[in-house]
Protein backbone atom coordinates (compact mmCIF):
# COMPACT_ATOMS: atom_id res chain seq x y z
CA UNK A 1 0.00 0.00 0.00
CA UNK A 2 1.33 3.52 -0.85
CA UNK A 3 0.27 6.85 1.04
CA UNK A 4 1.23 9.61 -0.89
CA UNK A 5 0.98 12.88 0.24
CA UNK A 6 -0.50 16.03 -1.07
CA UNK A 7 2.84 17.49 -1.68
CA UNK A 8 4.13 15.10 -3.83
CA UNK A 9 0.73 15.07 -5.73
CA UNK A 10 0.45 18.14 -6.33
CA UNK A 11 4.07 18.53 -7.63
CA UNK A 12 2.69 16.45 -10.81
CA UNK A 13 0.67 17.39 -13.74
CA UNK A 14 -1.94 15.76 -14.09
CA UNK A 15 -1.27 13.15 -16.57
CA UNK A 16 1.81 12.22 -15.19
CA UNK A 17 -0.11 11.34 -11.79
CA UNK A 18 -2.59 9.35 -13.65
CA UNK A 19 0.41 7.34 -14.92
CA UNK A 20 2.00 7.42 -11.74
CA UNK A 21 -1.21 5.87 -10.00
CA UNK A 22 -1.75 3.54 -12.33
CA UNK A 23 1.10 2.06 -12.66
CA UNK A 24 1.07 1.48 -9.12
CA UNK A 25 -2.52 -0.16 -9.25
CA UNK A 26 -0.94 -2.56 -12.12
CA UNK A 27 1.77 -3.42 -9.99
CA UNK A 28 -0.66 -4.62 -7.34
CA UNK A 29 -0.54 -1.76 -4.98
CA UNK A 30 -3.17 0.28 -3.10
CA UNK A 31 -2.88 4.01 -3.84
CA UNK A 32 -4.18 6.74 -1.24
CA UNK A 33 -4.28 9.98 -2.13
CA UNK A 34 -4.21 12.24 0.31
CA UNK A 35 -5.62 15.60 -0.92
CA UNK A 36 -7.86 13.15 -3.76
CA UNK A 37 -7.88 13.60 -7.40
CA UNK A 38 -10.32 15.74 -9.18
CA UNK A 39 -13.52 14.66 -10.88
CA UNK A 40 -12.18 15.47 -13.90
CA UNK A 41 -8.85 13.81 -13.27
CA UNK A 42 -10.44 10.67 -12.06
CA UNK A 43 -12.58 10.46 -15.15
CA UNK A 44 -9.12 10.52 -17.30
CA UNK A 45 -8.20 7.59 -15.18
CA UNK A 46 -10.98 6.39 -16.15
CA UNK A 47 -10.54 6.49 -19.75
CA UNK A 48 -7.28 5.83 -19.32
CA UNK A 49 -7.53 2.41 -17.35
CA UNK A 50 -9.92 1.53 -20.01
CA UNK A 51 -6.92 1.77 -22.64
CA UNK A 52 -4.91 -1.24 -20.59
CA UNK A 53 -7.41 -3.53 -19.91
CA UNK A 54 -6.97 -6.87 -20.86
CA UNK A 55 -7.48 -10.60 -19.68
CA UNK A 56 -5.54 -10.17 -16.31
CA UNK A 57 -6.05 -6.96 -15.87
CA UNK A 58 -9.70 -6.14 -15.59
CA UNK A 59 -9.47 -2.34 -14.06
CA UNK A 60 -9.35 -0.43 -10.82
CA UNK A 61 -11.27 0.01 -7.90
CA UNK A 62 -11.86 3.66 -6.85
CA UNK A 63 -13.32 5.34 -3.68
CA UNK A 64 -12.97 8.55 -2.59
CA UNK A 65 -15.01 11.64 -0.60
CA UNK A 66 -17.25 13.91 -2.57
CA UNK A 67 -15.58 17.22 -3.13
CA UNK A 68 -16.75 20.19 -1.05
CA UNK A 69 -17.00 23.29 -2.10
CA UNK A 70 -13.84 25.86 -1.53
CA UNK A 71 -13.90 29.32 -1.30
CA UNK A 72 -16.75 31.35 -2.33
CA UNK A 73 -17.59 28.29 -4.16
CA UNK A 74 -15.28 29.30 -6.66
CA UNK A 75 -13.33 25.90 -6.27
CA UNK A 76 -14.31 22.39 -5.48
CA UNK A 77 -11.54 21.21 -2.93
CA UNK A 78 -11.08 17.47 -2.81
CA UNK A 79 -10.05 15.24 -0.17
CA UNK A 80 -9.35 11.80 -0.38
CA UNK A 81 -8.81 8.87 -3.07
CA UNK A 82 -8.07 5.65 -2.59
CA UNK A 83 -7.50 3.27 -6.21
CA UNK A 84 -6.51 -0.23 -6.01
CA UNK A 85 -6.92 -3.30 -8.43
CA UNK A 86 -10.17 -4.49 -9.39
CA UNK A 87 -9.30 -8.02 -8.58
CA UNK A 88 -7.79 -7.59 -4.95
CA UNK A 89 -10.32 -4.16 -3.80
CA UNK A 90 -13.74 -3.91 -3.50
CA UNK A 91 -15.87 -0.84 -1.65
CA UNK A 92 -18.35 -2.05 0.80
CA UNK A 93 -19.68 1.14 1.71
CA UNK A 94 -19.14 4.44 1.00
CA UNK A 95 -21.01 7.62 2.15
CA UNK A 96 -19.94 11.04 1.63
CA UNK A 97 -17.67 10.92 5.33
CA UNK A 98 -16.73 7.04 5.49
CA UNK A 99 -15.60 4.41 2.71
CA UNK A 100 -15.33 0.69 3.68
CA UNK A 101 -13.25 -1.80 1.67
CA UNK A 102 -12.20 -4.85 1.31
CA UNK A 103 -8.70 -6.52 -0.05
CA UNK A 104 -8.05 -9.94 -0.29
CA UNK A 105 -4.86 -11.75 -1.35
CA UNK A 106 -5.11 -12.63 -5.45
CA UNK B 1 3.51 16.54 -19.70
CA UNK B 2 2.08 18.47 -23.24
CA UNK B 3 -0.59 16.19 -24.23
CA UNK B 4 -2.21 17.04 -20.11
CA UNK B 5 -1.41 20.74 -20.64
CA UNK B 6 -3.73 20.69 -23.83
CA UNK B 7 -6.16 18.70 -22.83
CA UNK B 8 -6.77 21.38 -19.64
CA UNK B 9 -6.68 24.65 -22.02
CA UNK B 10 -8.97 22.11 -24.69
CA UNK B 11 -11.76 21.72 -21.67
CA UNK B 12 -11.13 25.76 -20.26
CA UNK B 13 -12.02 26.50 -24.50
CA UNK B 14 -14.89 24.58 -24.17
CA UNK B 15 -16.23 25.69 -21.06
CA UNK B 16 -15.88 29.18 -22.30
CA UNK B 17 -17.39 28.21 -25.70
CA UNK B 18 -20.19 26.75 -23.99
CA UNK B 19 -20.56 29.84 -22.01
CA UNK B 20 -20.88 32.05 -25.12
CA UNK B 21 -23.04 29.79 -27.08
CA UNK B 22 -25.88 29.97 -24.03
CA UNK B 23 -25.73 33.58 -23.70
CA UNK B 24 -25.70 34.83 -27.14
CA UNK B 25 -26.85 31.28 -29.30
CA UNK B 26 -29.87 29.43 -28.11
CA UNK B 27 -29.58 26.09 -29.66
CA UNK B 28 -32.77 24.96 -31.73
CA UNK B 29 -32.11 20.89 -30.60
CA UNK B 30 -30.13 19.86 -27.66
CA UNK B 31 -28.23 16.78 -27.51
CA UNK B 32 -29.48 15.34 -23.82
CA UNK B 33 -26.77 12.50 -23.03
CA UNK B 34 -27.99 9.62 -20.61
CA UNK B 35 -25.07 8.98 -18.42
CA UNK B 36 -25.21 6.64 -15.59
CA UNK B 37 -23.40 3.08 -14.07
CA UNK B 38 -24.33 -0.41 -16.30
CA UNK B 39 -28.00 -1.50 -15.78
CA UNK B 40 -29.35 1.49 -14.13
CA UNK B 41 -31.81 1.41 -17.21
CA UNK B 42 -30.52 4.15 -19.62
CA UNK B 43 -31.72 2.20 -22.70
CA UNK B 44 -34.81 1.58 -21.03
CA UNK B 45 -35.26 5.55 -20.21
CA UNK B 46 -34.36 6.33 -24.06
CA UNK B 47 -36.59 3.58 -25.39
CA UNK B 48 -39.11 5.50 -23.18
CA UNK B 49 -38.85 8.69 -24.13
CA UNK B 50 -38.76 7.48 -28.20
CA UNK B 51 -41.66 5.31 -27.44
CA UNK B 52 -43.57 8.70 -25.80
CA UNK B 53 -42.64 11.28 -28.49
CA UNK B 54 -41.93 9.22 -31.84
CA UNK B 55 -43.10 5.84 -31.91
CA UNK B 56 -44.27 3.05 -29.99
CA UNK B 57 -42.64 0.32 -32.34
CA UNK B 58 -38.88 2.04 -32.73
CA UNK B 59 -36.35 0.94 -30.19
CA UNK B 60 -33.17 2.90 -29.82
CA UNK B 61 -31.63 -0.37 -28.35
CA UNK B 62 -32.85 -3.47 -26.77
CA UNK B 63 -32.17 -3.85 -22.99
CA UNK B 64 -31.01 -7.14 -21.43
CA UNK B 65 -29.67 -8.31 -17.81
CA UNK B 66 -26.62 -8.48 -19.00
CA UNK B 67 -24.10 -5.50 -18.15
CA UNK B 68 -22.72 -3.32 -21.05
CA UNK B 69 -25.45 -4.59 -23.47
CA UNK B 70 -24.59 -0.67 -25.00
CA UNK B 71 -21.10 -0.79 -26.12
CA UNK B 72 -21.69 2.35 -28.51
CA UNK B 73 -23.70 5.37 -27.93
CA UNK B 74 -26.97 5.67 -30.15
CA UNK B 75 -28.36 9.18 -31.01
CA UNK B 76 -31.88 9.52 -32.05
CA UNK B 77 -32.42 13.10 -33.83
CA UNK B 78 -35.57 15.90 -33.84
CA UNK B 79 -37.55 14.00 -30.77
CA UNK B 80 -40.29 16.71 -29.59
CA UNK B 81 -41.28 16.59 -26.13
CA UNK B 82 -44.31 18.13 -26.42
CA UNK B 83 -46.10 17.28 -23.10
CA UNK B 84 -49.22 19.40 -23.57
CA UNK B 85 -50.40 17.87 -26.74
CA UNK B 86 -49.59 14.21 -25.66
CA UNK B 87 -52.20 14.89 -22.23
CA UNK B 88 -54.62 16.21 -24.58
CA UNK B 89 -54.41 13.15 -26.67
CA UNK B 90 -54.12 11.18 -23.61
CA UNK B 91 -55.24 12.22 -19.92
CA UNK B 92 -53.38 9.27 -18.30
CA UNK B 93 -50.52 9.79 -20.73
CA UNK B 94 -48.88 6.73 -20.58
CA UNK B 95 -48.01 5.09 -23.83
CA UNK B 96 -47.30 1.30 -22.63
CA UNK B 97 -49.77 -1.10 -23.58
CA UNK B 98 -49.78 -2.59 -19.86
CA UNK B 99 -49.93 0.75 -17.55
CA UNK B 100 -49.37 0.59 -14.03
CA UNK B 101 -51.94 -0.62 -11.25
CA UNK B 102 -51.78 2.74 -10.21
CA UNK B 103 -52.18 5.27 -13.41
CA UNK B 104 -51.55 8.67 -11.94
CA UNK B 105 -54.36 11.26 -13.24
CA UNK B 106 -53.16 14.20 -14.96
CA UNK B 107 -55.06 16.17 -12.42
CA UNK B 108 -52.66 19.32 -13.18
CA UNK B 109 -52.02 20.68 -16.54
CA UNK B 110 -48.52 19.95 -17.53
CA UNK B 111 -46.19 22.16 -19.96
CA UNK B 112 -42.93 20.92 -21.51
CA UNK B 113 -42.21 21.57 -24.53
CA UNK B 114 -38.12 20.84 -25.88
CA UNK B 115 -36.76 19.09 -29.56
CA UNK B 116 -33.71 17.28 -28.25
CA UNK B 117 -31.09 14.52 -29.70
CA UNK B 118 -31.11 12.13 -27.14
CA UNK B 119 -27.98 10.24 -26.46
CA UNK B 120 -27.65 6.55 -24.86
CA UNK B 121 -24.08 5.82 -23.97
CA UNK B 122 -22.40 2.67 -22.81
CA UNK B 123 -22.29 2.31 -18.98
CA UNK B 124 -19.48 4.10 -17.11
CA UNK B 125 -17.74 1.56 -15.19
CA UNK B 126 -13.99 1.34 -13.31
CA UNK B 127 -13.84 -2.49 -14.30
CA UNK B 128 -15.17 -4.92 -17.01
CA UNK B 129 -14.02 -8.42 -16.28
CA UNK B 130 -14.67 -11.06 -19.43
CA UNK B 131 -15.41 -13.19 -16.15
CA UNK B 132 -18.49 -11.75 -15.36
CA UNK B 133 -20.04 -12.08 -18.84
CA UNK B 134 -19.39 -15.35 -18.71
CA UNK B 135 -21.60 -15.78 -15.18
CA UNK B 136 -24.88 -14.73 -17.72
CA UNK B 137 -24.08 -17.86 -20.03
CA UNK B 138 -21.27 -16.34 -22.59
CA UNK B 139 -18.34 -18.56 -23.96
CA UNK B 140 -14.93 -17.15 -22.91
CA UNK B 141 -14.32 -16.43 -26.87
CA UNK B 142 -17.37 -14.27 -27.08
CA UNK B 143 -16.99 -12.44 -23.11
CA UNK B 144 -13.45 -11.48 -24.27
CA UNK B 145 -14.98 -9.87 -27.20
CA UNK B 146 -17.67 -8.36 -25.37
CA UNK B 147 -15.36 -7.19 -22.48
CA UNK B 148 -13.18 -5.83 -25.01
CA UNK B 149 -15.98 -3.37 -26.59
CA UNK B 150 -17.48 -2.52 -23.77
CA UNK B 151 -13.92 -0.71 -22.74
CA UNK B 152 -14.21 1.10 -26.19
CA UNK B 153 -17.94 2.13 -25.05
CA UNK B 154 -16.67 3.57 -21.71
CA UNK B 155 -14.29 5.56 -23.26
CA UNK B 156 -16.78 6.63 -25.73
CA UNK B 157 -19.41 7.73 -23.43
CA UNK B 158 -16.45 9.77 -22.29
CA UNK B 159 -15.69 11.37 -25.12
CA UNK B 160 -19.66 12.35 -25.40
CA UNK B 161 -19.01 14.64 -22.66
CA UNK B 162 -17.15 17.07 -25.00
CA UNK B 163 -20.12 17.49 -27.09
CA UNK B 164 -23.40 17.24 -25.31
CA UNK B 165 -25.90 20.06 -24.01
CA UNK B 166 -27.26 18.65 -21.27
CA UNK B 167 -27.47 14.91 -19.52
CA UNK B 168 -29.95 12.89 -17.51
CA UNK B 169 -27.55 10.98 -14.96
CA UNK B 170 -29.11 8.00 -14.05
CA UNK B 171 -28.93 6.09 -11.04
CA UNK B 172 -30.86 2.95 -9.92
CA UNK B 173 -32.77 4.14 -6.84
CA UNK B 174 -32.27 0.41 -5.31
CA UNK B 175 -28.48 0.94 -5.08
CA UNK B 176 -26.22 3.02 -3.19
CA UNK B 177 -25.87 6.62 -4.49
CA UNK B 178 -22.40 6.84 -3.37
CA UNK B 179 -20.59 5.07 -6.31
CA UNK B 180 -17.75 6.23 -6.89
CA UNK B 181 -18.79 6.00 -11.11
CA UNK B 182 -22.09 8.59 -9.62
CA UNK B 183 -19.78 10.90 -8.11
CA UNK B 184 -17.37 11.57 -11.02
CA UNK B 185 -20.28 11.84 -13.55
CA UNK B 186 -21.70 14.46 -11.06
CA UNK B 187 -18.54 16.03 -10.44
CA UNK B 188 -17.12 16.11 -14.63
CA UNK B 189 -20.64 17.77 -15.41
CA UNK B 190 -20.41 20.58 -12.54
CA UNK B 191 -16.95 20.96 -13.86
CA UNK B 192 -17.57 21.49 -16.80
CA UNK B 193 -21.17 23.58 -16.63
CA UNK B 194 -23.21 20.88 -18.19
CA UNK B 195 -26.86 21.16 -17.02
CA UNK B 196 -28.36 18.00 -15.32
CA UNK B 197 -31.71 16.62 -14.04
CA UNK B 198 -30.65 13.08 -12.09
CA UNK B 199 -33.63 10.76 -12.88
CA UNK B 200 -33.82 8.58 -9.96
CA UNK B 201 -34.87 5.20 -11.31
CA UNK B 202 -36.37 1.95 -10.58
CA UNK B 203 -39.19 3.37 -8.34
CA UNK B 204 -41.15 0.36 -8.73
CA UNK B 205 -39.06 -1.82 -6.66
CA UNK B 206 -40.12 -2.36 -3.58
CA UNK B 207 -36.61 -1.76 -1.59
CA UNK B 208 -36.26 1.56 -3.75
CA UNK B 209 -35.49 4.31 -2.17
CA UNK B 210 -35.02 7.87 -4.22
CA UNK B 211 -34.52 9.99 -1.06
CA UNK B 212 -31.05 8.35 -0.71
CA UNK B 213 -30.39 9.93 -3.99
CA UNK B 214 -32.15 13.14 -3.16
CA UNK B 215 -29.85 13.36 0.51
CA UNK B 216 -26.86 12.52 -1.98
CA UNK B 217 -27.22 15.14 -4.31
CA UNK B 218 -28.80 17.85 -2.96
CA UNK B 219 -27.98 20.65 -4.87
CA UNK B 220 -29.89 19.18 -8.14
CA UNK B 221 -33.33 18.45 -9.10
CA UNK B 222 -33.99 14.58 -8.43
CA UNK B 223 -36.78 13.14 -9.89
CA UNK B 224 -38.02 9.48 -9.06
CA UNK B 225 -39.63 7.68 -11.94
CA UNK B 226 -39.98 4.10 -13.27
CA UNK B 227 -38.47 4.05 -16.73
CA UNK B 228 -39.91 0.89 -17.06
CA UNK B 229 -43.27 1.35 -15.93
CA UNK B 230 -43.78 4.86 -17.62
CA UNK B 231 -44.02 6.28 -13.78
CA UNK B 232 -43.48 9.67 -13.11
CA UNK B 233 -42.30 10.59 -16.35
CA UNK B 234 -43.92 13.61 -17.04
CA UNK B 235 -42.03 15.49 -13.93
CA UNK B 236 -38.95 14.42 -15.16
CA UNK B 237 -39.97 15.81 -18.93
CA UNK B 238 -41.28 19.02 -16.99
CA UNK B 239 -37.91 19.55 -15.32
CA UNK B 240 -35.99 18.59 -18.42
CA UNK B 241 -37.60 21.39 -20.58
CA UNK B 242 -36.96 23.82 -17.72
CA UNK B 243 -33.52 22.99 -17.33
CA UNK B 244 -32.44 22.10 -20.74
CA UNK B 245 -34.14 25.16 -22.58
Amino acid sequence: MDLISEDKINAMPSIEKLRFVLDGVKAGKIVILEGGLTSEEQMNLIELTMTEVNDDFPGIEMSGYPSKKGFLNLRRKTRLTVVGPARVMRTIRKDKDLISAIISAI
Amino acid sequence: MMGGERKLRKRRGSFLSRLLRALFFRKVTAKIGIYGPPNAGKTTLANRIIHTFVDENIDIGIPTEIPHETRRAVRREGILIDLKSKSVQNPYFNPIPNPPSTPKPNSREVKAKLKIDIVDTPGLATKIDFHDFMAYGLDETEAKKRAKEATEGVIEAIKWLDDIDGVVPLMDSTEDPYTQTNIVIIGNLEARGIPMVIAANKIDLVDASPQRIIDAFPQHPVIPISALKGDNMEDLYEEMARSFR
